[in-house]
């Protein structure tokens, strides 16, 4: 761990201008302290943000719900709101990390965290994503994690986040204010970025805005589930996940929001997919050709070719199970 | 006083079963156990001293090749470091068990990604952690440097003692009614105790005090004494709890000798513990293994031929090889055999004894390849293990000592309700999930290694045991407090038991499963010596005497020991070794295991739903920490089927899942109820317990009874171990 100096922010406006300044925020630190003592993350300077007043869960006006970025990982997955109407969240929640992690994690933290690639994590690894230019030592190498969307000749990483998958599905927003007080809300899908060329950027977020509240529009569907696929049956990373919304209308899918975890940079999703399924009948053979539309963009990496096939086969479960009865 | 034994006959004085105390077999309480659950109990980097430093290791970065320089002067003025120790002295990976030597030593010769080469010492943890990450090492790699056993370029060599070759076995293949003949893998495994390897190194003069958490103490004196060029007398090492060790600490590891040398250049007491990725690069793996089993038999199902092939792999210089093949000598009958055992030498950490080294890894193969025999000769598998048990050890051809494997399959399959199983794969069904069961022979190799403790009848009435034996939380503490007790007639609070010390007699320490059987006879033997002086006070012959609750009883006369030791103190010293009774006979323990799993017919996950495990040990010592030994055994059986394995770059060697989230143990959802039942046995070869070692038999073979019970769930037989969804879901939907 790299000597750094520590303040606990007493405002947003005073946490947001530390941050421009070049300081870095900590919230649960459930993944900054680790990365921090293996210096993968060096910060000089930390703020904290834990008594910052942003843990409140409310109603908007359109019958949404607004999450501040504080609320803990357990009381969100626990709250009676989430429950009942989105139960794909509370779900998602669950299936991560273990109880003690819930209870110290704080929903801003959770978009944020980083990539578990092995490569990522070994200092003595090249990784763009680390030391941007050093190249992608995970190309090549153990790539049972990895992604089969969206990965670039510089970074095959995976975002490891369930949360932010069925937030994805959600179409939930990101409030964000900047060092001058501005206020902005940015859509999850454009919030994350594909690797590119620059993996070492994986957010729209600038220097010093400060993640306020989540927010979720009401919800679409009420058929929802989140089905996470793992190695073991808790405490493991998603080999990948599945997070649906579906809404049926006289025996036909009306709306369907789909979010895939465990398979790119980003919480995943193809909206050509739902179009797809929006009016169908539901039927196997309908789920195999959205499932085929789906995969047919996908690239393995070697060790983890088994996760086309098991996308395909969970997607198709999913939407089975969301649109029986 | 010391009474020695050596073990060259069979002892069929059943010495516990006169005792009347009532205490050896019991699930007697850990005495320390409220300790260790409060927090009390003080593990090697708890009680630090006030003038400590800490010392954090520095890897190699390069797997083959050379330490040209490093940057020390740069790390020295950063605040708080006040050394950098590297050199000649520093140990490339840790002692081989019961080596009582060191390992290859020097910094300056690397041999696999991940060696530790220096050691940065400062003022605090944080301030030693953040100069060894900063270290800049000049670093001369040698291209060729072979990490894989299967690289044609990998050196292979073929120890002369593991190879069998009787009759004809290709011949016996050609003959047989029914064969197998199948290639099989398991991948390394981490031994991933809870406690890291730590060490804190106090020297005064000449001598260095370790407080370490180590396995084997009189073993690991004399291998940090070789370590550090002094003599054994300088070294003392305290290790009175340890929090795990599974193998991985049986010999003394780089963070000792480094803890040694920096303590003795700055003259206070210095820190080292592992961080978690240390503990998995540089301390032992267990081998991965490729395996072929030949299995030739007749039409009524008798083995008429067993082959078991085995590659395993060591860094050069190491003469550990993973035992493989150790119970295919004698676990089935079949007149034609061969044994052929390889090893490779790459350059990946080192390998070492792991959790049951031998049977964990090469039982449970033969035992999944035993599975695809009973289903081509239509054979229920639990009987077709019951007509293959031998007369004889069919390799060496020798009794055996005790034998119960039959009883345990009868025994595990009434209970489990292995007669309700369907033979056929897929016919059983809950929701998405297929469900089916499996079920594997347990056999582990029985050892006696020698042993010395000594006991102390002091004028109050109370016993005190005094070994340089350790408690990996195996329960050692107990068990002596127990034998003890039965036999001086003491209730438990009355015995005190120090161990982990190495001024107390050199024991067998915590290995291969024979601490409890051989340290527990040399307690056994120190009080059947004070016994002997007690007769000796009271004029009669020990068959007169009954000790119990304090008192000894001769006829008709009921005298507290307080009065019979009139202000005496009474020492008992007992010191056994194994003799000719292990050429003798072959000596094993036996088990079953029963499991029910569901397969998750869409993504190919697999959950245990239950498990039985039914063991004899000969005589169990303590019915709740036999049970305990053997849930843990199983527990590891469910990982090493399910989850478990040492991932490394095939390009460089390293390790890549080096930390909790990506090495794969069960977790508490990954285990269900668990049931272990313990048979009655004696085992007079064993030792005068008449008690065999049982802390690894839970895992030998286990993990085969899960890959089976996947094949009769879903109709898909993983050769390649771990059975992660990858390799059960291609085969879900072809024809079962």
């Amino acid at each position: 761990m790299n000597p750094f100096e520590y303040t606990r922010a007493s405002s947003r406006h005073e946490a947001a201008t530390m941050a421009a300044g070049g300081a870095t925020f900590i919230a649960g630190g459930t993944n900054l302290l680790d990365l921090m003592k293996l210096e993968v993350m060096t910060p000089e300077r930390l703020v904290d943000i834990n008594r910052l007043d942003m843990d409140d869960i409310e109603t908007t006006a359109d019958g949404g719900l607004r999450i501040g970025a504080m609320v803990r990982n357990s009381d969100l997955a626990a709250n009676d709101m989430v429950r009942s109407t989105y139960p794909v969240l509370s779900r998602a929640l669950l299936a991560g990390a273990s109880g003690q992690l819930r209870n110290k994690a704080s929903t801003g933290g959770n978009l944020l965290q980083r990539t578990r690639c092995y490569y990522f994590y070994d200092t003595a690894m090249p990784c763009n994503k680390r030391e941007p230019g050093s190249g992608c030592q995970a190309i090549g190498g153990a790539t049972r994690l990895h992604a089969i969307f969206g990965a670039s000749d510089h970074c095959i990483a995976t975002h490891p986040s369930d949360m932010a998958v069925a937030l994805q599905a959600l179409d939930a927003q990101v409030e964000v204010e900047s060092a001058t007080g501005d206020v902005r809300t940015v859509e999850l899908e454009s919030f994350y970025r594909l690797p590119g060329n620059t993996p070492h950027i994986e957010t729209e977020l600038k220097p010093g805005d400060l993640i306020t509240a989540v927010i979720v529009p009401p919800a679409k569907g009420r058929r929802q589930t989140y089905r996470k696929v793992r190695d073991r049956a808790s405490y493991a990373f998603a080999l990948v996940s599945v997070a649906g919304v579906i809404d049926m209308s006289d025996g036909r899918i009306a709306h369907a929001s789909l979010a895939f975890g465990g398979v790119a940079h980003k919480p995943w999703r193809n909206t050509e997919i739902e179009q797809m399924l929006v009016g169908e009948t539901p039927s196997p053979n309908v789920f195999v050709r959205v499932a085929d539309a789906l995969l047919r963009d996908a690239e393995a990496q070697g060790d983890n070719a088994f996760k086309i096939k098991l996308l395909h086969r969970t997607l198709c479960a999913v939407l089975t199970e969301l649109t029986e009865g | 006083m010391t009474l020695h034994l050596k073990m060259d006959d069979r002892d069929d004085r059943y010495r516990l079963d006169d005792m009347v105390q009532g205490l050896v077999g019991t699930a007697t309480d850990r005495p320390e156990g409220k300790l260790k659950v409060s927090g009390k109990a003080s593990y090697a980097m708890d009680a630090l001293p006030d003038d400590v430093c800490h010392g954090v290791l520095v890897r190699a970065t390069i797997t083959h090749g050379k330490l040209r320089n490093m940057d020390t002067e740069a790390v020295k003025v950063l605040p708080g470091i006040r050394t950098v120790i590297t050199g000649k002295r520093m140990l490339r990976n840790p002692a081989q068990g019961m080596a009582g030597k060191a390992p290859i030593q020097g910094s300056d010769d690397i041999a696999y990604f991940g060696q530790p080469i220096a050691l940065v010492v400062a003022d605090t943890l944080e301030q030693a952690r953040h100069g060894a990450l900063v270290l800049r090492l000049e670093l001369e790699a040698k291209g060729d440097a072979v990490v894989n056993p299967h690289d044609p370029e990998a050196s292979v060599e073929k120890p002369k003692t593991e190879q069998v070759l009787i009759g004809d076995l290709d011949e016996a293949m050609k003959k047989a009614a029914f064969t197998v003949d199948q290639h099989y893998t398991t991948p390394g495994h981490s031994s991933a105790a809870m406690e890291p390897h730590a060490s804190v190194a106090h020297w005064h003069g000449d001598s260095v005090t370790l407080r370490g958490s180590y396995q084997m103490l009189a073993y690991n004196r004399a291998e940090l004494a070789d370590a550090l060029g002094i003599s054994e007398k300088n070294v003392r090492i305290l290790a009175p709890y340890v929090g795990g060790g599974f193998g991985a600490k049986l010999g003394i590891s780089p963070e000792a000798v480094a803890a040694a040398l920096a303590s003795k250049e700055l003259g206070v007491p210095v820190a080292v513990s592992m961080t978690r990725q240390q503990v998995f690069e540089t301390t032992m793996r267990r081998s991965e293994t490729n395996q072929r089993i030949r299995l030739a038999a007749d039409g009524n199902g008798l083995l008429t031929g067993i082959g078991h092939e085995a590659l395993v792999s060591n860094l050069p210089g190491e003469d550990f090889s993973e035992p493989v093949t150790q119970a295919t000598r004698f676990l089935y009958r079949g007149e034609n055999r061969e044994i052929v055992h390889k090893i490779a030498r790459v350059h990946r950490t080192c390998a070492g004894s792991v959790r049951a080294p031998g049977e964990a890894v090469g039982l449970t193969v033969l035992e999944i390849a035993m599975d695809e025999l009973a289903e081509k000769a239509g054979i229920d598998p639990v009987e077709l293990r019951k007509k293959n048990i031998p007369d004889q050890d069919p390799t060496d051809q020798i009794p055996f000592s005790s034998h119960t494997l039959a009883e345990a399959l009868d025994e595990g399959a009434r209970r489990f309700g292995w007669d309700k199983r369907n033979p056929k794969p897929r016919a059983t069904r809950d929701g998405e999930w297929f469900v089916g069961i499996g079920m594997a022979s347990a056999v582990r190799v029985n050892m006696l290694i020698e042993s010395q403790a000594r006991v102390t009848l002091s004028a109050d009435g109370r016993a005190m045991i005094e070994t340089d034996m350790t408690d990996i939380g195996t329960g050692t503490y107990a068990i002596l407090g127990q034998i003890a007790g039965e036999m001086l007639g003491l209730p438990m609070e009355d015995v005190e038991t120090r161990l982990g010390d190495t001024e107390f007699p050199p024991a067998s320490g915590s290995g291969g499963s024979f601490g409890a059987a051989s340290n527990g006879t040399a307690v056994m033997l120190g009080c059947e010596e004070i016994r002997r002086q007690l007769c000796k006070k009271l004029d009669c012959q020990d068959s007169d005497m009954t000790l119990k609750g304090g008192y000894a009883i001769v006829g008709n006369k009921r005298i507290a020991l307080r009065e019979v030791l009139d202000g005496d103190t009474l020492v008992g010293e007992g010191h056994v070794q194994p003799g000719k009774a292990e050429k003798k006979v072959r000596q094993a323990t036996y088990g079953s295991y029963f499991a029910e799993v569901g397969v998750n017919s869409v993504t190919g996950e697999t959950r245990l739903r239950r498990m039985l495990g039914v063991f004899a040990a000969g005589r169990i010592l303590n019915a709740k920490t036999a049970r305990s030994q053997c849930l843990g055994g199983m527990t590891f059986g469910i990982g090493m089927a399910l989850t478990e394995e040492l991932i490394h770059d095939r390009r460089d060697g390293h390790l890549v899942n080096h930390d909790f989230a990506e090495y794969h143990l069960p977790v508490n959802a990954d285990v269900p109820q668990i049931e272990v039942v313990l048979l009655e046995e004696r085992d007079e070869w064993a030792n005068p317990l008449q008690a065999k070692g049982i802390g690894e038999l839970g895992i030998c073979g286990a993990a085969a009874s899960i890959v089976n019970a996947i094949y009769n769930a879903c109709g898909v037989r993983v050769r390649q171990l771990p059975a992660t969804l990858d390799k059960v879901i291609d085969g879900l939907d072809e024809p079962a």
